[in-house]
């Protein structure tokens, strides 16, 4: 074995892409070393997706060069890319629903018996080949799409958001094997939005903004703060302000009414006996591993479920939904985590901001098109969305395609939201504008209801949290006591006292990914206080 | 398709001004202007008719080619209509026969307007019935509204048994509305067709049913998450769907003089046809009416043209197939994710 590694794996320079009047990626380049995890940073509308796009076939590039091993890169298909070397693990499975695992891994030719052997590595070992795709958790698929792309043995290992969707022991495991491409022969290229997971296992960074690389970065400690900045630009300045208004707004008077109750609801075996109530002006945090019952909990709030027992409450008055229409009548609006679920992506962003005018029978005539533009507006304004693209919805960048969503609602007067969820996925600047708006929101006296899967959020948006595990309500927790230690204490339903599994402690509590965390924190949105400290003392 | 004034005018304010971004190439135009282009076909399609048969193309012939487009461009709305969700209306034809037979049966004993009630009221049911089918029982339109087809047209030979002896009658009315021209070049059924595409053309826009139409096609889970009730928009639509059907079968009786219960069955692909060439997605969420119209008008030159090149049915056939694919597949080029 003499062959003499080249000296960059990967190499795209000056690549650029443009979709009509909308530049995707001005002039974007990516230099991958072999045996290195390098992570691909960006807000959202950055470019990422089109740089990802272009490595694995699903869009050519207007411009610019990509060499794979000092050869030149041309892939006009995924199987193109595949055979240049280049395989992705996009965020959606892509897997085949009514087929069996098995199936679908023939499917792509991919080689059973490695394959095997990854999801084991990987924390699947009991998982059965024979299983139908369809009825596997949403975390078992993308397992299994990773499992299958390492199987193959790629040169580059492209993984968009690989952890998004994973409970805590997975995204422990995913983490590890991915480290484990270090020093080898093949690199991965780490797209993340957790920057603990970019300190655990990246080599160095490459940032976008704007459809430009601006720098690339050696990740160590402290290297956050650089990275952060880099894809911030200039947003960053105006934030510590905002947040530091929620613990303000945590005394309520004793005689208010409660907006809306959960009485004892329970749906089926997924969620049992929860209730709690939400005051007007609060934002209350829900907090909850995956599938602990907390889908079952939003469907029923926003209508699209009946409850199995138990009764909902809208100001101190039972109410009954059979359709989200009669929950939206009741002032109860939902913000789901999928805008796929939420958007017309066809159509403008004026249409989708309006539509919730026109869904009543009552409504179904003529619009005054200067009222409903008015509100638009105002909403457009309110929400800082970026009209650029505002033709399609699906030309927006992700981030602002949830500003749409929530400033539907916000267009039509808000009582109560219901948000599950609503910055997956998105980049940290308009993750800091929607938890500024939730603020905004809460202070003008609405009532807000927000699942987040990612703890810090709690303390950054929340006034209290209740914490949902195996479908029940197991803690409370006031915002003050909410840091993510005891959040997540609370979430695997450990007493405080209770010593942490091992491989949990592993996952969030090492000093340096701590540290890392917290200079995050203080470069991002100020003070997340006592995460090193109390991180550093397990 | 256009859109609200206020969008658009937000989406040009801010376009970059890179020099990449000078990409407004034709296919921006075509999926902006989407009439732009079909209109420019229809002209070039006159344009070849007027070669090939020279002095064709005068007055006599704009007034005998609208009056035929007119009940295919309005058949061609209850396509346009039910494409917009996501849908399909395949019983337009049997339920027009059905408007155009009853009138023609009923108007001797009855007198017209009872049997113009009478009809309209039957296609109205049908509609509702499909509406109801789609809406509350999840059938498939393509499913529903074929089923309905037969049912309607079987339950047409029934009746048509028993007012065997009797025969058909056209109301002078419908012959005068139908087949009569003004001032050499003026369909009377323009008084007819004219309110129906303008309320159709800004009803799409500017109301809040039309606004409907188009979200359910583009995603009926965010319709129904933003608290749209489907079920009532699809009876809505396929009841409309029927009443305009209802309109272009009596509009075709009277052109025909005539009255069968298959009259308007020749009419109902040409109807689908006029609608994916007019830019309507059959998908869901894309189109609109007044391209339509324009693919309803591009049909019908189409034909005479290949009359007046005196091509064998079976080439006609052959060439409208091809067209309509070749159009279909242009507009995916055009309007997919590129």
């Amino acid at each position: 074995m003499t062959v003499v590694a080249p000296e960059l794996l990967l190499n795209a320079t000056d690549v650029a892409k443009h979709y009509g009047a909308v530049v995707a990626l001005r002039s974007a380049s990516l230099a991958v070393r072999p045996g290195e995890v390098h992570a691909l940073m960006g807000a959202n509308g950055a470019g990422k997706s089109t740089l990802v796009k272009i490595l694995t076939g699903g869009v050519r590039p207007d411009r610019g060069t990509i060499l794979v091993r000092d050869r030149p890169f041309v892939a006009r298909s995924p199987a193109e890319a595949r055979r240049g070397g280049v395989v992705s693990v996009y965020q959606e499975p892509a897997l085949i629903p009514d087929l069996d695992v098995r199936s679908n891994l023939r499917l792509t030719q991919s080689p059973i018996e490695a394959t095997r052997h990854w999801l084991a590595e990987l924390g699947l070992p009991e998982l059965s080949l024979a299983d139908l795709v369809r009825d596997l958790p949403l975390a078992s698929l993308r397992i299994i799409d990773l499992a299958r792309a390492l199987a193959i043995e790629p040169d580059v290992l492209l993984l968009d958001e690989m952890t998004a969707a994973l409970p805590a022991n997975l995204t422990e495991r995913v983490l590890e094997v991915v480290g484990r491409q270090r020093g080898t022969e093949r690199s991965v290229i780490f797209i993340s939005h957790r920057m603990i997971e970019i300190a655990a296992v990246c080599d160095r960074a490459t940032v976008l903004r704007e459809g430009e690389t601006v720098g690339v970065v050696d990740v160590t400690a402290g290297s956050e703060n650089r990275i952060v900045a880099l894809m911030l630009g200039d947003i960053a300045s105006d934030l510590p302000a905002r947040v530091a208004a929620v613990a303000a707004s945590a005394n309520r008077p004793a005689d208010v009414r409660p907006r809306l109750s959960a009485r004892n609801l329970s749906v089926g075996t997924k969620l049992s006996d929860v209730s709690f109530d939400l005051f007007p002006g609060e934002v209350l945090g829900v907090v909850a591993l995956e599938g602990q019952g907390q889908d079952e909990l939003f469907d029923v709030l926003s209508g699209s479920e009946r409850p199995s027992s138990g009764e909902v409450q809208v100001d101190g008055a039972a109410a009954s939904f059979r359709h989200p229409a009669d929950a939206i009548r009741a002032g109860l609006v939902y913000v789901p985590a999928d805008r796929a679920e939420a958007l017309l992506m066809q159509r403008s962003v004026r249409e989708n901001i309006a539509l919730p005018f026109s869904t009543r029978f009552g409504a179904w005539g003529p619009i005054d098109l200067r009222s409903e533009g008015q509100k638009v507006d105002a909403a457009i304004k309110t929400l800082q969305i970026d009209t650029r693209a505002a033709s399609e919805v699906r030309r927006l960048s992700g981030g602002n395609q949830q500003k749409v969503t929530i400033a539907r609602w916000v267009a039509g007067g808000i009582r109560t939201m219901l948000c599950f969820d609503p910055t997956r996925g998105i980049d940290i600047g308009t993750k800091q504008q929607i938890y500024a708006l939730l603020r905004d929101l809460a202070a003008a006296g609405t009532a807000v209801l927000l699942y987040t899967s990612e703890l810090k959020e709690i303390q950054l948006a929340c006034d209290r949290a209740i914490v949902i595990f195996r479908g029940r309500i197991v803690a409370e927790i006031p915002v003050a006591d909410a840091d993510e230690p005891t959040l997540l204490r609370a979430a695997y339903d450990l007493k405080p006292d209770a010593v942490m599994p091992e491989e949990l402690a592993a996952e969030t509590m090492s000093a340096e990914a701590a540290g890392a965390e917290a200079a995050v924190a203080d470069a991002a949105v100020g003070a997340v206080a006592s995460q090193a400290g109390s991180g550093g003392t397990q | 398709m256009t859109r609200p004034a206020g969008a658009s005018t937000a989406g040009t304010a801010g376009v970059p001004r890179s020099p990449s971004a000078t990409g407004r190439n034709w296919r921006q135009v075509i999926r902006d202007q989407p009439l732009i282009p079909l209109i420019a076909l229809l002209a070039v399609l006159v344009v070849v008719l007027e070669f090939a048969s020279p002095g064709i193309v005068n007055a006599n012939w704009l007034g005998t080619t609208l009056r035929s487009a007119i009940p295919l461009a309005i058949l061609a709305a209850c396509q346009t209509l039910a494409m917009l969700t996501g849908g399909i209306d395949l019983s337009v034809g049997a339920v027009a026969s059905m408007a155009a037979y009853l009138i023609g049966t009923l108007s001797p004993s009855q007198g017209p307007l009872v049997a113009i009630v009478i009809a309209v009221a039957a296609c109205a049911i049908a509609g509702l019935v499909n509406g109801v089918g789609i809406g509350v029982f999840k059938v498939h339109p393509l499913i529903m509204t074929l089923g309905m087809s037969l049912v309607v047209l079987g339950l047409m030979s029934v009746y048509q048994l028993a007012m065997v002896q009797q025969g058909v009658h056209i109301v002078d009315a419908l012959r005068f509305v139908g087949s009569g021209i003004s001032f050499g070049f003026l369909p009377n059924s323009l008084i007819v067709f004219v309110p129906i595409a303008v309320i159709i053309v800004v009803g799409l826009r500017r109301t809040g049913y039309g606004r409907l139409l188009f979200a359910i096609g583009d995603n009926p889970i965010a319709a129904r998450l933003a608290g749209a009730r489907v079920w009532q928009v699809h009876v809505a639509l396929y009841m409309l769907s029927g009443i305009l059907a209802a309109i272009a079968g009596m509009l075709l009786s009277g052109l025909n003089n005539t009255a069968t219960v298959s009259l308007v069955e020749q009419q109902v692909l040409p109807s689908v046809a006029a609608a994916v060439i007019g830019g309507t997605s059959i998908m869901g969420g894309r189109g609109g009416y007044a391209g339509t119209i324009v693919g309803a008008l591009i049909l019908t030159v189409v034909t005479t043209l290949l009359n007046v090149l005196e091509m064998p049915e079976a080439v006609k056939q052959i060439l409208f197939g091809v067209i309509i694919v070749v159009v279909a597949a242009a507009y995916t080029r055009v309007s997919g994710d590129s």
